[in-house]
Parts: C-alpha cells; sequence; structure tokens
C-alpha cells in the first residue's frame, strides 16, 4: 500500500474511533453536566466577576441592570443547554445592538468562560460544547 | 554536540523579544489560543510540516501580529535548521522571511565535504480568502506563495536539479470542530501545493525527471485542552531527481500554548529517503514567539 493511503486509512480510524467516543448512551443534558440551576447561576456570578474586572468587558455593560443580565444569561444557558427554561430576553441582535462588540472582546469573553468554567470543575468537554453552541451565535452579537 | 546550546540561545533571543513586547502597541492578541499554530518548516503558520489556513500570531481583523520561530529537525544521517519571522496584518495577509540551513551529516562525510550545509531563504506570502477556522461553518480558505532561493547550488546542480530558485503556490483549508473528537477539540486541515521543489528546494528545483508538480499535504490534530494539542501530519512531495528517490515527510507531534506569547513543537519525524540515504527518522523541536 503506498503511503497516502496509508494516512488516509490512519486518519479514517482515529476518526472512527473518536466518533464512538462521541456516543456515550444515556446522555446527561449539558444542563445537568453543568449542575443545572445552582451549577449555572455559581457560574454566571463567577462569570460576572471576571467581567468586572476586565475593563475592555465591564465597559460594556457600563449602563446595563446587572440583575436583569444575570436572569436573562442564566436563562438563556438554561435553554440552549436543553435545561427546562424557555429564554424570555431580547433576541442576541437586538440585545447587542449599539455595543459594537469587537471579535477581540468576544474572544475576551470566551477567555473569561473558559476560566470561570475551569474555577467551576466542568469537564473540558462539556465546556466544549457549550463553546460551540456560543461560537454559532457570534454572528448576532459583534460589530452590531 | 552544539544543539542544545544553539537551542537554548534562541531560546534566550526569544525570550527577550517577548519580554519588551507587551509593550508594543500595534499588537492585537484578541484571537483565542493557538489559532495562530505553530510555524511549520519555510516560516507560514501551520503545524510543523504543512502551512495552515490561518495567519500567524494571534491578531484579528482589528490589528496586526508578529511571530519568530526557530526549528531543528535532526534524523539518522541529516539535520535541518529553520528559523524566520512573519507579520498578519488584521488577520487578512500574512509576510513571512525565512532561512533553512541543511547540514549535509554523512552524506557531506562520504562526498569529502565535511561539515558541508545548504541554505535557502523563503520570502512567503498568505492571504486569508474566507472564513474562520472556529467561527464559521465552512473552513478557513487561504491562498498563499512561497518564493525559495537556493544559496549554495553547487550540489543541487550536480545532482540534476534545473532551477537554483522556485516559487511554491498553495491553497489551504483548516476548520476546528468544537467538541468534534469525542467531545474534545479537533483540527482538521488540507493543503494543496504547486511546486518544483526538490526536498523543499534544499536540492534546488526541476529535475531530470520532472518539473513543476501538484502534492496533498495534511494535519489533523486534537487538542485535549485549549494549550495542548497531539495530532499527525502528512507532506507529499515530488520525485523529480533521477539520482535519489524523494519520500513524502510525515510525523506525529505534540504542541503547547502555554500562552499567547509561546509555542512549542514536539515531533517525531519520518522524512524517508533523502538524497540515497534511507529511513531518515529523528525528532522535530520548534519553538515560537508571538507578539
Ligand atoms: C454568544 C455569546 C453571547 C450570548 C449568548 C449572549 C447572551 C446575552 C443575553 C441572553 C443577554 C440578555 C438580553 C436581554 O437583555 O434581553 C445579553 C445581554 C448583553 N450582552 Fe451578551 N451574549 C453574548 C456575548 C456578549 C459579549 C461578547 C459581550 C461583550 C462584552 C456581551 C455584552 C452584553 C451586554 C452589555 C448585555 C446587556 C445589554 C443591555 O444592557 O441591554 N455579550 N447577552
Amino acid at each position: 500500500m503506498n503511503a497516502p493511503n496509508r494516512l488516509v486509512l490512519f486518519t479514517l480510524a482515529i476518526v472512527l474511533t473518536l466518533a464512538g467516543c462521541a456516543t456515550p448512551r444515556p446522555a446527561p443534558t449539558l444542563y445537568e453536566q453543568f449542575g443545572a440551576e445552582p451549577g449555572l447561576a455559581a457560574l454566571v456570578d463567577d462569570l460576572l466577576e471576571r467581567f468586572a474586572d476586565d475593563p475592555r468587558v465591564g465597559v460594556k455593560f457600563a449602563n446595563t441592570n446587572i440583575p436583569r443580565f444575570r436572569r436573562l444569561f442564566i436563562e438563556h444557558l438554561c435553554q440552549i443547554m436543553d435545561g427546562p427554561c424557555t429564554y424570555t430576553g431580547d433576541r442576541l441582535e437586538e440585545a447587542h445592538r449599539g455595543l459594537s462588540i469587537d471579535e477581540g472582546t468576544f474572544n475576551a469573553v470566551v477567555e473569561h468562560l473558559i476560566d470561570a468554567m475551569d474555577a467551576q470543575r466542568i469537564p473540558t468537554r462539556a465546556q466544549n460544547r457549550l463553546i460551540a453552541k456560543l461560537a454559532a451565535m457570534r454572528k448576532d452579537v459583534i460589530y452590531k | 554536540m552544539t544543539t542544545p546550546i544553539s537551542l537554548l540561545r534562541t531560546v534566550a533571543l526569544l525570550a527577550a523579544c517577548v519580554s519588551v513586547m507587551p509593550d508594543v502597541a500595534l499588537a492585537d492578541r484578541g484571537r483565542l489560543l493557538a489559532t495562530g499554530g505553530a510555524t511549520q518548516l519555510e516560516g507560514a503558520a501551520g503545524g510543523g510540516l504543512v502551512p495552515w489556513a490561518v495567519l500567524s500570531g494571534y491578531a484579528t481583523r482589528d490589528g496586526y501580529g508578529a511571530t519568530a520561530y526557530a526549528t531543528r529537525v535532526e534524523v539518522d544521517d541529516y539535520a535541518l535548521d529553520s528559523g524566520g519571522v512573519a507579520f498578519t496584518a488584521r488577520n487578512r495577509i500574512e509576510v513571512s522571511i525565512a532561512r533553512q540551513r541543511f547540514h549535509l551529516g554523512t552524506l557531506g562525510d562520504a562526498l569529502g565535504m565535511p561539515g558541508a550545509t545548504i541554505s535557502q531563504d523563503i520570502v512567503g506570502a498568505k492571504l486569508r480568502l474566507a472564513g474562520d477556522a472556529i467561527y464559521t461553518p465552512w473552513p478557513q480558505l487561504s491562498l498563499g506563495v512561497q518564493h525559495k532561493k537556493n544559496r549554495d547550488f553547487g550540489v543541487p546542480s550536480a545532482v540534476g536539479a534545473r532551477d537554483d530558485h522556485g516559487t511554491d503556490v498553495y491553497l489551504a483549508a483548516t476548520k476546528v470542530f468544537l467538541g468534534g473528537a469525542g467531545g474534545y477539540n479537533l483540527l482538521v486541515n488540507g493543503t494543496l501545493r504547486s511546486t518544483e521543489a526538490n526536498q523543499l528546494g534544499i536540492l534546488g528545483f526541476g529535475g531530470d525527471r520532472g518539473g513543476r508538480r501538484v502534492v496533498g499535504e495534511a494535519s489533523v490534530a486534537v487538542l485535549v485542552d485549549p494549550s495542548l494539542a497531539f495530532g499527525v501530519e502528512y507532506r507529499q512531495k515530488p520525485d523529480h531527481l533521477a539520482f535519489a528517490r524523494e519520500d513524502a515527510f510525515r510525523d506525529v507531534f505534540v504542541a503547547w500554548f502555554p500562552n499567547k506569547h509561546l509555542a512549542a513543537v514536539a515531533a517525531w519525524a519520518d522524512l524517508g529517503s533523502v538524497a540515497t540515504l534511507d529511513d531518515q527518522r529523528g525528532w522535530y523541536l520548534s519553538l515560537q514567539a508571538s507578539l
């Protein structure tokens, strides 16, 4: 067998093996993996402290009603993690209009989120599942 | 053996650069960790062997970034040093310069040229055409060129190379699948390159068995956490000199991104047959400093 074929087979073997790992049977929802309502509340409180300590992010919240944001953000997380919630806030595009959030600020928030999830001992694979969902929403948040 | 010492010297130099970097107002570190990749053999952002579609450093569309790197590959009969710098503007275009020095080792001794080396200079540019490796559902797509000039054309010419310079053109597609490897992030890269280079250009360009050819290159990596990746790479090469067979390069690597200023890659590389000496295997070590 020539070299390219061997590589293709090798790659295929890796991907299939990993795909096999990707299907745990009685799948806990992401919401459960994050510790349900108390877990999300702790995560968001941790996150808000990190926002407050980072001027680049904090400045965007200067005119925000923080208790309302906290409630809606938890609700939104709960919904996208398949938890028992219905998000009652504005559409993301509306919520972020006029904030001019650039790519760098978006990523700064992602980095704070990763740090907060690490602090809350959320497993890496659950973290990645949440980030994948948020990444798909970036287009509704940046440069609005 | 001078290798550890020269690597140490390089690290010290890179560290000195890094220590003054945080004050550079232009530097933008807005992209996520590891998204600038490492630096491949010819000075472009990529894995170790293969250029990726990502641009070097951490600049977003709103800023500028730069990197410097030093790489040493040591296989059974040869060694290769590679070093250079790259600059990225607005996550749109990367320009790079690099120099490679190939140590003829065993072959040099056999030719009665102990300690002989062959060097080449590479000027590269890479344009991001579309996409974002992480954030768009489609891959990041970039078009690159690497213009190479061999500085020691005596041996390449004697073994049948036609030219002392040549230009590679490549199209690279890179996609990060978040959670794509059983919950871990998966990076997949494919690169198509049109090239005339024999052994990267170390043995000149074109030969008695042909000129330009399109080759395929690929990388697959799994990030076990945001700062640590394990992967494999494969790089097809032309085989245009009758005097010796030329094989594909391949490696298995681990890449560490402790922060946005440093990256280190260690790999086990298999360079196949090089200039008549078969089974050239050994280690690959690369360090990168970013603005
Ligand atoms: C995909 C990522 C994001 C999601 C899912 C998200 C989600 C939300 C939600 C659910 C709200 C409440 C909406 C409402 O008030 O009705 C909100 C508000 C807000 N978000 Fe985001 N957000 C994201 C990224 C960001 C980023 C990167 C920033 C930058 C610092 C940011 C800054 C804000 C601010 C300042 C508000 C409050 C706006 C106001 O006071 O009306 N968000 N976000």
